[in-house]
């Protein structure tokens, strides 16, 4: 029985119910971006606190409205501060520890998944079982070791364990990827007449970027975010990475907070640009063989 | 092997990349490229591995030999007020930092689930502490926690003086201090694996479910946490594995102090070992802490031999 006045009231319920969804949505976003303010809040004021002159701090307090805006704080912990130092020595460690990593893993990552391995699946995971130790069990005899083999304090020493300690993880995230490759490409080359090892550079190492891409976005974070192998195995202040460089900045300059934050702002933009060149990646690299 | 494949030509030096069984067989070369990322293992993890449980049996100072002295330095640490302090706050952080961000990721994965316009900027600005170094995170908090840092400002704006104090000072608080910034930086990573976890329940499970006019938490309780159960254990063991490696934050924070209130096994290990110089001591902390983290590498690894043999 459709009279003119039930229309009209289903109208008035639709309306009301797009109204009631509106509601809900305006809602959520007040909400989620509430908890992201409350998020990125302590950045902000780090980033604010960088560009306060120190007088200013000085004379107003952590926590107040800046009243000045200066480069010197950035000038200071790049120069004296030693960030250019650490800066590059983070690069110097990270580039080649990670290009090693990933070269190892992939090659191995390659024969485990490409070939059939006599204990395949127990070699996979004593090596991520490695990779699982903490850190402290290792450190007193790397540190021995090193000094044993005379690369104590070097660069090659950090690049070295860098290289070795990520590869179970990697070895087990691109073997999982590269098992998925379908044979039939492998077969062809081979009747073609490829070596392993041109299958490999030709066919498995390309058709695997997106796995690779994910494990250099996440190994390059962890190797340029690390501070406990680098104070082990280094010494001298002027090879260390930005990440000891920045304790120390805290320490000489205790009371000098544009410094500090100016420091800690730099010592964050390499890893950040990682992330925002490479986020779905990143976030890829993080859930895979998280989920199955 | 040529006999099965009279029609193809064996070729000499790459014996088994041919045929059917050929496939099977590594070459020598594919040996190799096992082999020597796994040699790099062994020397850098494996063998140190065993080094240092070697020199936990040991009185060592760095010089000469390693003195062994049996279970000494076990019985020691039985009776060290220090070690019994540290390894109560690992507990501690194992428990609170485990639980807060395991709650913590779960909900803002729950609540951020759905795909709809702005939710993946929600999603990156929480994420983003992750990408941060540790020392980074700690020198953000230190601003936060400064005597007259946020915290304490902000409860002097709302009449709460009597709340403010030196929260990095005070030994009833300073650990809670530093579970909340780790917190700050490791909530985006659980969300994260939480989300991709919640993307691969099968939507026709929650529409029956919802058809069959089950409320929110039933969905919750019955269909959305059963389905979680692999993500659930990937959690558990980043979470217990990160809790036991945590040294950074406090390292570069409090160095475990004041009077060892936030000491961890990880701090105090590190300071026997570099400060005190008795490595035979340290590599006996290093050990407890090894067994720690066995305990939960081999579930973990149990867990991903049962879902490899499906």
């Amino acid at each position: 029985m459709k009279t003119p006045s039930t229309l009209a009231s289903g109208d008035a319920i639709r309306r009301r119910g797009l109204r009631a969804r509106k509601a809900r949505t305006a809602g959520f976003h007040m909400t989620a971006s509430l908890i992201a303010l409350l998020w990125v809040a302590p950045l902000f004021l780090v980033i604010v606190l960088s560009f306060r002159s120190f007088d200013d701090i000085l004379g107003n307090g952590l926590i107040a409205l800046p009243r000045s805006f200066t480069f010197r704080g950035y000038a200071d912990a790049w120069g004296d501060g030693g960030g250019r130092r650490g800066m590059l020595n983070s690069f110097i460690i990270t580039v080649p520890a990670l290009s090693l990593a990933l070269g190892l893993s992939s090659l191995a990552a390659f024969g485990l998944s490409r070939f059939k391995v006599p204990f395949r699946r127990t070699i996979l995971l004593v090596m991520l079982g490695g990779n699982l130790l903490p850190p402290q069990i290792l450190l007193i005899p790397l540190a021995r070791n090193a000094e044993a083999l005379g690369i104590f304090d070097t660069y090659w020493a950090v690049i070295i364990l860098h290289a070795g300690f990520g590869l179970g993880f990697y070895v087990f995230v691109l073997y999982g990827f590269m098992l998925a490759i379908p044979s039939e490409i492998q077969q062809a080359a081979v009747i073609d007449g490829a070596s392993p090892f041109q299958i490999y550079r030709r066919i498995i190492l390309p058709l695997s970027r997106p796995a690779l891409a994910a494990m250099g976005a996440l190994g390059f974070t962890g190797i340029f975010n690390d501070l406990l192998w680098s104070i082990t195995v280094l010494r001298s202040e002027n090879k260390m990475p930005v990440t000891a460089a920045l304790l120390g900045l805290q320490g000489t300059y205790v009371s000098n907070w544009g410094l500090v934050s100016a420091g800690t702002i730099t010592a964050a933009i390499p890893t950040l640009i990682v992330f925002l060149l490479f986020q779905k990646s990143f976030v890829g690299g993080l859930t895979l063989g998280a989920v199955k | 092997m040529t006999a099965a494949f009279p029609s193809r030509p064996n070729r000499p030096g790459r014996p088994g990349l041919l045929g059917r069984r050929g496939i099977d067989s590594p070459p020598p070369t594919v040996a190799a490229f096992i082999l020597i990322p796994f040699l790099l293992e062994a020397a850098v993890v494996f063998s140190p591995a065993i080094q240092g449980i070697l020199l936990s049996f040991t009185e060592w100072r760095g010089i000469g030999t390693p003195n062994p002295v049996g279970l000494q330095n076990f019985r020691e640490l039985a009776s060290d007020p220090v070690f019994a302090t540290a390894f109560k706050n690992t507990a501690r952080w194992l428990i609170v930092f485990g639980g807060l961000s395991g709650a913590l990721g779960l909900s803002l994965a729950l609540f951020l689930k759905v795909e709809r316009r702005g939710v993946a900027v929600y999603r990156s600005l929480i994420f983003m502490p992750v990408i941060f170094s540790l020392v980074v995170t700690a020198l953000v908090w230190r601003v936060l926690y400064a005597p007259k840092g946020l915290f304490n400002t902000g409860l002097q704006a709302v009449g709460l003086d009597s709340w403010s104090q030196i929260w990095l000072a005070e030994p009833r608080t300073v650990l809670y201090a530093l579970v909340v910034a780790s917190l700050w930086r490791s909530a985006g990573y659980i969300m994260v694996l939480f989300l991709a976890g919640l993307k691969s329940i099968d939507p026709s499970l929650t529409e029956a479910a919802r058809v069959d006019g089950a409320n929110r938490w039933q969905l919750f309780r019955h269909i959305t946490m059963p389905q979680l159960r692999g993500v659930n254990s990937v959690v558990l063991s980043v979470i217990v594995i990160d809790a036991l490696r945590s040294f950074d934050i406090v390292y570069a924070l409090t160095k475990g102090g004041p009077y060892n209130s936030s000491e961890l096994l990880s701090t105090y290990m590190f300071k026997t070992a570099f400060a005190t110089g008795r490595l035979g001591y340290a590599s006996a902390i290093a050990v407890v802490v090894f067994l720690l983290a066995v305990t939960f590498i081999v579930l973990y690894l149990v867990r991903a031999l049962r879902e490899d043999a499906e």
